[in-house]
């Protein structure tokens, strides 16, 4: 099973290749890719060594050109794909259908994944994809709960992928505007949800408050840990009643679910966290690089150790860990 | 340009679908769309009474078109997609690339709703290559993004094969979940949710904690609270080629809205303030939360 790890920049790229990726994916540093944050991500350049970095270590490399192309910025689409390309990157990791065409006419030994953006959630959407753009891989989006991810699986003309550590989105990939809804910029449209340019922190009578464009999104009593104002995660009102009305900030953590995950016939799993430190690479890597070689050398015998969980939980958003949908009771 | 009803979102009683339909058969609508977009849990009416609702209206002599689920995740929700698009008497709309897939396979013509996600004209030609004859744009676009895409389609040579549609009245749809926020609230587990949004037909209002109204829960999808209202933008949108104007269904005055949809001439004059529980920022590339008149815009 491989290991697909994040990297936001050079040192995290190689936090990522020494402790045991498979493959690490990274985005260019501009909207085409969806986790675009100021200080983030690779120039051409940039992503020239760190492909040559991962093949002398013999990992593989991905790029993310996963946004939705706008009319006015398509060149810049285009461009994406064709560096990624003439670099000779792995895969592309794409979700705009107009984008996947191009990269299927322009450059057709260019292998192609179907980015978690892409909402492909069923076999016959992954049908269409394979059809028209021969993608070889799909990463599912974190909406599924393993039964469904094993009937997706039977049915799959592609490989899957899927999400095994990192944040939570509570909503399917690529059918969020939450983001744009109160800020104008979008997971889909710019790469950015609730972007940091829109977000302000503010120490009131009332407690600590967290804003995003002026909305109040959570406000904290003290001693409560304050977390990103990740609008899905902020604590509302419903008739008077104050709580996380869609989804607590919580982590996912597949972990144990790795003997089930493989028998289904996953080929890959993805850790995220493209905009976190070469730190949490490191130590997420290290320990899921253990579980699957400890997985593989024992199938029958495995077992999740302690250490991983308290490892993980460490560098865990709200420091609390689920098995988010993947579990029937979550839904 | 003319005025489609969008399918209704929320979850009523059958008897209120029946009676709303018939409602709308004596209004000016030109196109209904109708059918579960929403939660596959919702079973007022199964399969075979839309289908059957849509042939009934469609006697009428309104274009009617069923409209299928958006988020796809069972085996048993393609199994009914399958039938929806092999039984449907009428045009399907597609809300999800699985329709689109099983639709074209079958060289069928069908719809391309909101969430199909066509944010270029590339994306569109694509999409008219295998079968779609009409398209909404998503949500989230602006009045800009969506002009230049017609313009390339036209530069393309195919802007004429192909009708564009937009979202201009009603609750926006913005964001479907696996899990389901209405039985969340209620603190029932989805797997038993007793179908609980049907005591909610207009959704649940979710407030900031400093009384900003933000969203509006309707089971697994999230809305905006706000109405979104392009009545102002008709003239600019006839301008740009846009076919036709879709109202998403309300509680209340769903007749008179599609009235004043279809009334309002293109003067300026006819124009109508907006009042604070609409919206419009999306159209000027802004919030989709934010409400700018027009005087601001211009």
């Amino acid at each position: 099973m491989e290991l697909v790890c994040p990297a936001g920049s050079l040192p995290a790229l190689k936090a990522a290749v020494d402790n045991g990726a498979s493959a690490v994916y990274v985005g260019f540093k501009d909207e085409t890719n969806a986790r675009h944050f100021s200080g983030l991500n690779f120039k051409e350049a940039k992503v020239q060594s760190a492909l040559s970095y991962a093949r002398s270590k013999g990992v593989k490399l991905f790029v993310a050109v996963n946004t939705y192309s706008q009319p006015d910025g398509w060149a810049k689409w285009q461009k994406a794909v064709d560096i990624a390309s003439n670099v000779g990157v792995d895969a592309l990791i794409a979700a705009d259908m107009g984008v996947l065409d191009y990269a299927t006419q322009k450059h057709p030994d260019l292998n192609l994944h179907l980015s978690v953006q892409g909402s492909g959630t069923n076999s016959e959407s992954l049908s269409f994809y394979k059809n028209n753009f021969n993608i070889k891989r799909a990463v599912l989006p974190r909406v599924l709960s393993l039964k469904q991810v094993a009937q997706v699986a039977k049915k799959s003309p592609v490989d899957l992928e899927v999400f095994a550590f990192g944040s939570l989105c509570i909503m399917a990939e690529g059918r969020c505007y939450l983001s744009s809804y109160l800020t104008d910029q979008s997971p889909n449209t710019c790469g950015a949800c609730s972007p940091a340019s829109f977000v302000r922190w503010q120490e009131t009578d009332a407690g600590l408050e967290s804003r995003l464009n002026d909305v109040l999104i959570d406000r904290y009593g003290e001693g409560e840990k304050a977390g990103y104002p990740t609008l899905c995660k902020g604590r509302f009102d419903i008739d008077g009643e104050i709580s996380n009305v869609l989804e607590e900030p919580t982590s996912l953590n597949t972990i144990g679910l790795l003997p089930e995950l493989d028998a289904i016939g996953i080929k890959a799993v993805k850790i995220e966290g493209r905009q976190r430190s070469p730190v949490y690479v490191e130590q997420v890597v290290k320990v899921w690089r253990q579980a699957i070689d400890e997985y593989q050398r024992s199938p029958d015998g495995f077992n999740v150790r302690p250490q991983w969980t308290k490892a993980l939980a460490k560098v865990s958003e709200g420091a609390q860990t689920t098995l988010g949908a993947y579990s029937r009771s979550w839904q | 340009m003319k005025v489609s009803l969008g399918p209704i979102l929320f979850f009523w009683p059958k008897q209120k679908v029946f009676d709303f339909y018939e409602q709308m058969l004596q209004t000016s609508v030109d196109t209904i769309y109708l059918g579960e977009t929403v939660c596959s849990k919702r079973r007022e009416l199964s399969t075979a009474e839309w289908l059957e609702l849509a042939s009934h209206l469609a006697e009428s002599g309104k274009e009617v078109v069923v409209s299928s689920l958006a988020l796809l995740m069972a085996e048993s929700e393609l199994s009914t997609l399958r039938s929806i698009c092999e039984k449907a008497p009428v045009k399907v709309e597609a809300n999800d690339i699985s329709a689109v897939q099983i639709l074209s396979e079958k060289g069928l013509p069908f719809v391309c709703g909101p969430s199909t996600n066509i944010y270029n004209a590339r994306t569109l030609k694509l999409m008219q290559k295998q079968g779609a004859v009409r398209w909404v744009m998503p949500v989230e676009l602006s009045g800009h993004c969506l002009q230049t895409i017609l313009q390339q389609a036209e530069e393309m040579g195919f802007a004429d094969k192909i009708e564009t549609e937009v979202f201009s009245y009603g609750h926006l749809p913005l964001a479907f979940s696996a899990r389901c926020f209405t039985a969340r609230y209620l603190d029932l587990p989805k797997d038993n949710c007793k179908f609980s949004c049907i005591d909610y037909p207009e959704g649940i209002l979710v407030k900031s904690q400093e009384q900003q109204k933000l969203f509006n829960l309707n089971g697994v999808q999230t809305q905006s609270s706000d109405i979104y209202n392009l009545l102002a933008q008709k003239a600019e949108m006839q301008a740009m080629g846009v076919d036709m104007l879709r109202i998403s269904p309300v509680e209340e005055d769903t007749a008179q809205i599609i009235e004043r949809f279809n009334a309002v001439d293109q003067s300026k004059q006819n124009m109508i303030p907006l009042s604070d529980e609409f919206c419009n920022g999306y159209w000027y590339a802004k919030p989709g939360m934010d409400t700018v008149s027009e005087f601001d815009a211009i």
